[in-house]
Parts: structure tokens; sequence; C-alpha cells
């Protein structure tokens, strides 16, 4: 027993000599990741029979630039010049050669291929971690050919998602106020497109004034203001089938209808004798409930993801400020109380921010702060801007931003732009008129 | 209650002990003399030579891009994928992990035996050196971690090398424990994620995308900004990837 006791002492002792050297990584690069995106490989009879249905010379390059277009704009990629690449892009059923990749630096890769079969276009790619040496993952889609598009784009959430850990945000539309004419005489249209610009349509003629176009969280249906004969109306469009509906008349100033998370009610500012509050409508039985009674100015409501909490604005405090409460209307509590004023909050998809529009000292600001107020930050600031509306990822706001057209400070220009979390990550989203008042669908796949 | 292994004859444990025992009895905490310094560095340079002359670079063979065709288990693997996993008539939106991944992390028999066998090489080379210079290790021993500047060195290595998947979220426990074995030149000879368990979890996608991005920023710094001296030190280290610090902005 002592000779083991003696042991067992030597071995405590020895293990805590030996014991195992342990270093915090606490910190990393913000840097964009070096992806390489080899072009879609393509066979000659396949590559014929696009040219004839698409018109374009080679699909699989075409769609390989989207990808790349996609993973450039997120701000969180670097697709590498395709020029450097040393191994030639029909490597689809290869396994690439790690270190003709590791030469340029990449460390993801993506190879695949594009094929007609049944007259649809069927693609392959594959995601490969080239500094493990191993594949990621293989998928493959199969759809009808104009959809190609879209193929890129769900190529670019999959990468995202596997690379980032959270769902991406490509395969998705935004609608928006199209904006044509004086100021004056403004003809505004709805209007959608993907969201990287492209296939954009006009969904009204511009006969009336269209505003605050928003998104069914759960399904393509849009809710959206218009004045008929000067009197505010509700509508519910349905993106898919065109069809129209009336939700009401909501006579006095009416602001901004906005689903709640299942979609099943519509949450809206409006004003009855003379006082503006906040209302619900049941969509099934168009119930209409009060949900805030206050002789303040309360308006731009925007539920929690899960249903449980709405924020708004209020000049109860003497100025504008954002405000949450308990769905119910109860529990009211001011969250923001930085200098100057706020509005438009958002309840970010993931639920843990608000995104605001802020103006002090005449200027316009984006921003976000933590649902209790904490941590505010400001990623943008110009000369008038507002209406954030949150990816369905919940990592980049598209908003609007009215600008000057020349020095004298005569014309104006508004367009969307979108910008990241970071703060650093602008960017200008193409639209072919002016445009205001964006709203991000949800993703088309799920 | 009885433990009966206790009464039978001790447990194959005494070679173990006798190693640690010989290492511990020869050190002293002498200071590191000069005249050794030289011994050591003369020693080096010998080594070096041999080295030099024994295995000189090895020279990679060439090949043509194109004409590297799969072999044949990935050729299979790659039918096996289109036949099981992929829907060709409707949009698959689910994503197909592939599991080649984690199974390196798993236990490989294989790979312990080839651990086992470096490590027998090891012992027999830290013992044949102990024999030629002995105030070294006695110095090395002396110090159990690294010092402040060996580890910053270190940190700010891997600073660089790691991209963090910033759509992580930083409210949650995510960190990331490794365990390398390393070479004395700072390359890794095998890695071990230590709760590899959570990797295959359902709902922990964001603890696998991140342990992904550890192994990437480790395999990107090698060799690792090691000290050049005391190898027994510090030839098993463990990096805690944290980046809740860096995601909570």
């Amino acid at each position: 027993m002592k000779k083991f006791l003696f042991l067992f002492l030597i071995l405590v002792l020895t293990n805590e000599a030996k014991a195992l050297i342990e270093v915090d990584i606490t910190r990393g690069n913000l840097n964009p990741l070096p992806i390489a995106v080899s072009p879609l490989s393509i066979d000659d009879s396949s590559k014929k029979s696009f040219e004839k249905i698409l018109k374009k010379k080679n699909i699989g390059s075409e769609i390989s630039l989207i990808v790349e277009k996609n993973l450039k704009t997120s701000g969180l990629f670097n697709p590498l010049n395709k020029d450097a690449f040393l191994q030639a892009s029909d490597i689809a059923h290869l396994k690439p050669r790690f270190e003709d990749w590791n030469l340029i630096k990449a460390q993801a890769l993506i190879t695949g291929k594009v094929n007609y079969v049944d007259e649809k276009l069927r693609v392959e790619f594959r995601l490969w971690d080239v500094l493990a040496g191993k594949e990621m993952m293989a998928l493959a889609f199969t759809t009808v050919p104009n959809n190609w598009r879209r193929v890129g784009h769900i190529i670019t959430d999959k990468v995202y998602e596997r690379l980032t850990g959270e769902k991406g945000y490509f395969d998705t539309r935004i609608i928006y106020v199209a904006e044509e004419g004086p100021k004056t005489r403004r003809i505004k249209k709805l209007a959608i497109m993907d969201q990287d610009g492209a296939n954009n349509k006009f969904l009204t003629l511009g006969n009336e004034l269209v505003l605050t176009p928003r998104f069914n969280p759960t399904s393509q249906m849009v809710t959206y203001l218009s004045y008929f004969r000067n009197l505010p109306r509700v509508y519910l469009l349905d993106i898919e089938t065109g069809m129209q509906e009336v939700v009401g008349d909501f006579p006095g100033m009416t602001f901004a209808p906005r689903f709640s998370p299942d979609g099943k009610k519509i949450i809206m500012s409006f004003a009855k004798d003379g006082n503006s509050d906040i209302y619900t409508m049941d969509l099934e039985n168009r119930i209409v409930e009060k949900i805030t009674n206050h002789p303040s100015i309360d308006t731009s409501p925007s539920y929690s993801p899960d249903g449980k909490f709405i924020s708004f604005n209020s000049d109860r405090s003497g100025y504008q400020q954002i405000y949450i409460m308990k769905s119910d209307g109860s529990n009211v509590k001011r969250i923001s109380f930085g200098k100057g004023l706020y509005g438009t909050p958002v309840w970010s998809p993931r639920g843990d921010l608000i995104a605001f529009t802020k103006l002090h000292k005449g200027k316009f600001y984006i921003g976000v702060m933590r649902t209790d107020g904490s941590g505010e930050r400001l990623l943008t600031e110009n000369f008038y801007q507002e209406a954030p509306s949150w990816s369905p990822n919940g990592r980049v706001l598209v908003f609007y931003r009215e600008t000057k057209t020349d020095d004298k400070g005569k014309g104006f220009s508004a367009k969307l732009w979108s910008i990241d979390l970071t703060g650093y990550n602008e960017r200008l989203v193409d639209t072919p008129t002016d445009a205001s008042d964006p709203s991000w669908s949800s993703l088309l796949s799920n | 209650m009885s433990l009966p292994f206790l009464a039978k004859k001790p447990i194959d444990l005494p070679p173990i002990v006798s190693i640690e025992l010989i290492q511990i009895t020869e050190k002293t905490n002498i200071p590191f003399a000069p005249k050794a310094k030289k011994t050591l560095e003369k020693i080096k340079e010998k080594e070096k030579k041999l080295v030099s002359e024994q295995a000189p670079p090895k020279k990679v063979k060439k090949i043509k891009p194109d004409s590297v065709p799969m072999p044949e288990d990935d050729i299979n693997k790659v039918e096996k994928i289109k036949e099981d996993k992929q829907n060709p008539e409707k949009i698959d939106n689910e994503v197909k992990q592939v599991s080649e991944f984690e199974k390196d992390e798993l236990f490989d028999p294989n790979n312990i035996a080839a651990l086992i066998d470096k490590s027998k090489i090891e012992n027999a080379e830290t013992i044949n050196k102990t024999d030629k210079v002995t105030q070294d290790q006695k110095k090395n021993i002396e110090n159990v971690g690294l010092s402040l500047s060996e580890e910053d060195a270190l940190k700010a290595q891997i600073f660089g090398c790691w991209s963090i998947p910033l759509g992580l979220p930083y409210n949650e426990n995510l960190l990331v424990r490794i365990k390398l074995q390393l070479n004395p030149d700072g390359t890794v000879s095998q890695s071990e994620i230590l709760d590899h368990a959570r990797m295959n979890k359902p709902g922990q996608g964001f603890y696998k995308v991140l342990a992904e991005s550890a192994l990437r920023a480790i395999k990107l710094c090698q060799p690792l900004r090691v000290p050049t001296t005391g190898y027994e030190r510090w030839k098993e280290l463990q990096l805690n990837f944290d980046a809740r610090e860096m995601l909570e902005g």
C-alpha cells in the first residue's frame, strides 16, 4: 500500500510539472476570407443549348460571376483574381490540387459544373477547405433555365452559411418606391428587384402615390400605403400572383403599416381624433385594436422577431425618442437617451439589435443599439437618409439617402444604399430610377 | 468496497515514471554557463551540417494541371454523393455536411500508433540530447510555461492568421480548445479539438464553424513562432480560441 501511495504521489507531482501550456487567442483579423471561385465548367452541347435559350455564351461563367460578386459585396470574402488560378476550371469531378490553390493564398475554393438535362439547368458545386485539403460541402440544384441567377444566389447562401455560421441573404428581393420627376410633382411607383439590383420590375403604374411597402416575413406578400382620392389606404399585394386587396381606409395621417412576425397581423400608427397612436389589425377578422393610448405622437411600430415586444418612437418625453413595450401595450420603456432625435426603429431579425435613424445637429445617421438601449453605434452619416430595413440574417441594412445634385444645393437624388454592421462596407444599390423606402424580403428558398 | 487491482502487482507504470525521474534528477538550478552555450552552439552547427548533408530538401515533382485524376476512392465518393445525397428533381436546400473533416478529429488508431512511434523517437532524441547538453535542459525545466514575450509572439502570429467568422453570435459560449503536438521547428504534427463531440451535435453549427476557422488559422500560421529552446516545455500546447471579445465589438 505504501508503495502504491509513493507511486501515486510521484505521478501527481510529475503531472503537475508537465502541466499543458495554454495560450488564449482572443483576437483575430477581420480581413475578408480569400476564396477562389473556379468558373463552373460546362460541356459543349449544354453550352449550345443554354446559348439558344438564355442568350448567354457561357452560363457556367455567368453563374460563377454572380457568386463572386455576392461574396465580394458581403465584405466578408475576397474572391481571388481568376488570372492567378493555376488549375483549369474543369475539375468538377476531381479533387483539386490544393498546393496550387494554397500558392495563390486561397483558403476556400468553389468548383462545379453546369449541365442541360431534360430541358432543365442542373448545377453541381463543391466547397473545399484548401488549408485542410477537405471537401466541406457538395450540392446539386435543378431548375428551369430562367432561374439561373437564383441558382447563383442560392450557391452563395450555402457557401456563406458554411463559412460564417449564419444564414445568407442573397436569394432575396427588395421592394421599394421608385421615384421620377421633379420634387414637387414626383411620380412614385412600387418596384421590386433582386437584392443585387437585377430583375427590376415596376408593380404599379404611378397614378397614385405609394408609400412604405413592407414584406411579410413569412411569405411573398407585401403591405403598403397608397392614397386613393386623397384618402390613405392600406393594401396587401401578393408578389407571386399579383393579386391585391384593400385592408381598409384609415382617414387622417396613417404611417408605415408593417407585418407581425407570424404575418397574421398588421401594426401601424394612425391619427384618430387628432392624436396619433399605434394600432394592430388582425388580417383574418379585420378587428382593429388600439395598443398605445397617450396624448403624444406614437409612430413607426416594429415587432421583435418573437412577437412579444414592440419598438416605436414617441415624443412623450418632449423629444422624439425610441421606446419598447410588451405587445399588449404594457410596460412602456424609453431606450434611447443620446443627443438628438431618434426615429424609425426596426427590430433585427436576430432579435439582438434595433436599427434607427438619428437626427443630430442637422445631420442624419443610421445606427444600431441593443434592445435595452445600450451599445449605440452610428454606422453612417449624411445630409439626409432614413428608413433602414434589415437583411433576413440581421447583418446588413438597406436604407435610402438623398443627395444634392450640384454644389449650390439645387436638385436632389434619392438612392438606395446598404451598409453592414461593421459600418465599413457601404454600397450603392443599383436602381434604374431614384428610389426610397426599401424593404428586404426573407429568403426565397428556406 | 474493494479495489481489486490494488492487490495485484502494479500496473505497468514504472517505465514512464523512471523516464520522468531521470529527467528531474539531472536538473539543477545552476545558471546557464557561458561555456555550455559555446558547446551548445557547436553541437547545433554540427547538427545543422548533418541535416543538410543527410536530408537535402525534397524536390516536389511538378504535375501538369489537368492531368491529375481523382484517386479511385474519391471518384467513388463523388458518385455516391450524387446518388444518395442529391435530389436531381428539385432544388435541394439541405446542406450536406461532409464528415471528412470530423473524421480527423475522431479516434484513429493508426494515428495514435504513429504518434506513439514518434514519441518514442522524440524521447530517444531527448535522452540523447540530455546526455550531451544538460544545462540547457535544466534551464527549460526551470520555466514551466512560456515567458510573456514568447506567449505574445505566438499570440501575435495567430491573431494575424485567424479570420474570425463574423456571423457567429457574440453572446454564446463559443470557446474552441485545440491541443497541439508540435515538432521542434514549430510545425504541427497533430491537432486535436478537445470538445470534438460538439462538432457533430445538432444545433452546434456555430461551434463547428469556429473550430474549422481555428484549425485553418493554425495551418496557415505554420510553422508556429515557438521559442528556439526548451522543446520539452512546449511540444504540447493548448490554444483556446475565443471570439466573443471581437464579435461583441
